[in-house]
């Protein structure tokens, strides 16, 4: 049996979540080959090589790749997996894999599953459906399996202690169908929110963006990231990418505190598999408070800063 | 980091709408249970029970169908087409969609919602016959949360695709997608035709006025079978069973900050 995964980087740095989605080929067994797609990503296939449990690196460095357009790579990664002859295709669940592959597993004419969250056996894979109000046991009925991996629910493998040998692929396909035209790339100090130890995440209660400071003093002490729940995104006091939720990101940190955050079902499908829950809401009656490990009744503009003093 | 936020979302219209006169726009919507409702998982867990839920349209078909209205609106879009797949019932979404702004329906008939890729099958060939200059999906369905069925119409009719959209613009034979990326925003140029999906923030979609609703009864609806359009479907997936997720044991309520400080540090030691 063999794996592919393709690897998750900007081009310079190899992301986490590729780790999570190695642990995920581990636990299917077989041979597992990291995929580098994208233009000057040398370093990227660098770093894969040294990931424990990975025995080949197949790099793909070529323009037409280099903002990973997926109507460029999906015909290269459908076409490695059929002649390399590959039996699961695996990206993580994040916003690049879900574009691109759905268009690989089409490509394929087989189809996908989304979001798993455990392996069962070498067809069989556990995935939440209804914002995680369900958990299903699907079994996959085709030849090669085409997956997304939820990173939160398989520990990372080591990033180094592997030593996998580098293999060029030179196929290029420049479907001409879109081009990059900009990107607006949201620049913080503080670790990714799927990666974070710590998340402090505010809500509606918030009021507007300038109160978000509060919360990120809080970060700040505890080496945490900042998230929001849709309301405050929609409000416009933050950015699309702070979402935590059903469709935005879903995070499992050690400890996860909510601001000013009522708990809907959307939100909590993007946290709920938190280790430890806070929530500091004004409403007893609050949904949040029943997931929560902590809950303190306050208003978050005492409550916060307090905190903030105390840490 | 705060200061980053896309425009309002919206509809661009440009000097070369023209050029586009005849564009058609067509929009895919799925039947779901309603966004409100905690689903639960049924006692012999074979399913979920969906028996007397309250169902609606996805929400995210709902923006797709909202952004298309604005499209023929705005002049750029000449007509609007509705199409669902599944039993009977989801003609009460596309009759939703008609009221909503849509021209016309088209029903594909099948006994249950069919997978994504078998979806995108039975897309295709629409897009075939009605030669849409632009098609708008949901980014992911609630039910599923597959999050497939976009991407691969678009590999299936060798188009271009724009996911997580919060903004697109037709600016001469390109669609102009600003795209919802974990990062932040990307923008992508389109060649036309393409396929694009829709994420929340991409329009606030209206509601239906009481005449809108009277006027959509009366507005065409074919029903097509997947003979009809030659394809075969074909199950790429079994469903084992479903259970309920961990249930997380109730927590408890602290008086006052200082008490939450404690607790964290000597009980749940994460700080
Ligand atoms: C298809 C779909 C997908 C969605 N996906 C997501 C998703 O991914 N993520 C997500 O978060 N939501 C999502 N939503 C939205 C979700 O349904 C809720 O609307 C949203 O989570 C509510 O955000 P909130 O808790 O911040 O706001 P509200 O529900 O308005 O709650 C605000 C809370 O703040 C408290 N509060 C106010 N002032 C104070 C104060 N001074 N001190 C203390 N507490 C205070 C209030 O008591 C209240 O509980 C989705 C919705 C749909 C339809
Ligand atoms: C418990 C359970 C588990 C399941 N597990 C899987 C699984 O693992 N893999 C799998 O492929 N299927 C699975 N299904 C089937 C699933 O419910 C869907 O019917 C199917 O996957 C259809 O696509 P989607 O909802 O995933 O589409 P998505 O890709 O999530 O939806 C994107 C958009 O596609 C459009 N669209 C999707 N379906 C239709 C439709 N019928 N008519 C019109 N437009 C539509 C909509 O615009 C929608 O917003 C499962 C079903 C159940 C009940």
């Amino acid at each position: 049996m063999a794996t592919l995964i393709i690897a998750e980087h900007d081009n310079s740095i190899l992301k986490p979540a590729t780790l999570n989605t190695v642990a995920a080929a581990v636990a299917i067994g077989g041979d597992v080959a990291l995929l580098v797609v994208g233009e000057g990503c040398q370093a990227v296939a660098d770093q894969a090589a040294q990931v424990a449990g990975v025995s080949k690196v197949l790099l793909a460095d070529n323009a037409a790749y280099g903002h990973q357009l997926a109507e460029n790579v999906a015909p290269l990664v459908a076409e490695l997996a059929k002649t390399a002859g590959f039996d699961y295709v695996l990206a993580p669940a994040t916003t690049t894999g879900k574009n691109l592959l759905p268009r690989v597993a089409a490509l394929l004419d087989v189809g996908q599953l989304s979001d798993i969250v455990s392996v069962e056996s070498a067809d069989t894979f556990k995935r939440p459906i209804y914002a995680g109000n369900a958990i299903a046991t699907v079994k996959s009925l085709d030849a090669i399996k085409v997956i997304t991996v939820r990173g939160t629910a398989f520990d990372p493998v080591a990033a180094e202690g592997g030593s996998a040998s580098i293999e060029a692929v030179t196929a290029v396909h420049d479907a001409a169908l879109s081009r990059f035209v900009g990107e607006e790339v949201a620049k913080s100090d503080r670790p990714e929110l799927t990666a974070a130890r710590v998340i402090i995440s505010g809500g509606r209660g918030m009021g507007n963006g300038e109160n978000f400071a509060l919360l990120e003093k809080v970060a700040d002490k505890l080496g945490a990231a900042v998230g929001a729940s849709r309301a405050a995104v929609d409000a416009g006091f933050v950015p699309n990418d702070m979402q935590v939720g059903q469709t935005g990101k879903i995070v499992a940190p050690e400890l996860y505190i909510a601001v000013g955050i009522s708990g809907a079902i959307q939100h909590l499908a993007g946290m709920k598999d938190s280790k430890v829950i806070v929530a500091i809401n004004k409403d007893e009656e609050a949904p949040i408070f029943q997931v929560a490990d902590y809950g303190l009744v306050a208003d978050l503009f005492d409550a916060v800063p307090e905190l903030e003093a105390k840490l | 980091m705060l200061s980053m936020r896309s425009a309002p979302a919206g509809v661009g219209l440009d000097s070369n709408a023209k050029r586009q006169n005849s564009m058609k726009v067509l929009v895919t919507v799925k039947r779901v249970l309603d966004y409100n409702v905690k689903v639960r998982v049924k006692a012999d867990r074979s399913d979920v029970d969906l028996a007397n839920v309250k169902m609606a349209l996805n929400p995210f078909c709902e923006i797709a169908v909202e952004e298309a209205v604005r499209l023929k609106e705005a002049g750029v879009a000449t007509e609007v087409i509705v199409v669902s797949i599944g039993p009977k019932a989801v003609q009460e979404q596309i009759r939703t969609a008609l009221a909503l702004g849509a021209d016309r329906g088209i029903h594909i008939e099948t006994e249950n919602s069919p997978e994504s890729l078998s979806v995108a099958k039975l897309l295709a060939k629409i897009v075939a016959d009605e030669q849409p200059g632009l098609v708008i999906l949901g980014k992911q369905a609630i039910d599923s949360d597959n999050n497939q069925t976009g991407p691969m119409l678009a590999a299936l009719t060798g188009l271009s695709q724009g996911t997580f959209a919060s903004e697109v613009k037709i600016e001469g034979d390109e669609a102009l997608v600003t795209r919802e990326v974990d990062g932040g925003l990307q923008t992508l140029g389109l060649k036309l035709p393409a396929i694009v999906t829709t994420d929340l923030r991409l329009n606030e979609p209206r509601y239906a006025s009481l005449p809108n609703i009277m006027k959509a009864k009366k507005k065409p609806m074919e029903v097509k079978t997947p003979a009809d359009l030659g394809v075969e479907l074909r199950a790429h997936t079994e469903l084992l069973g479903v259970e309920p997720p961990a249930e997380r044991k109730g927590g408890i309520k602290v008086s006052s900050v200082a008490e939450l400080v404690e607790k964290l540090k000597n009980e749940a030691k994460v700080i």
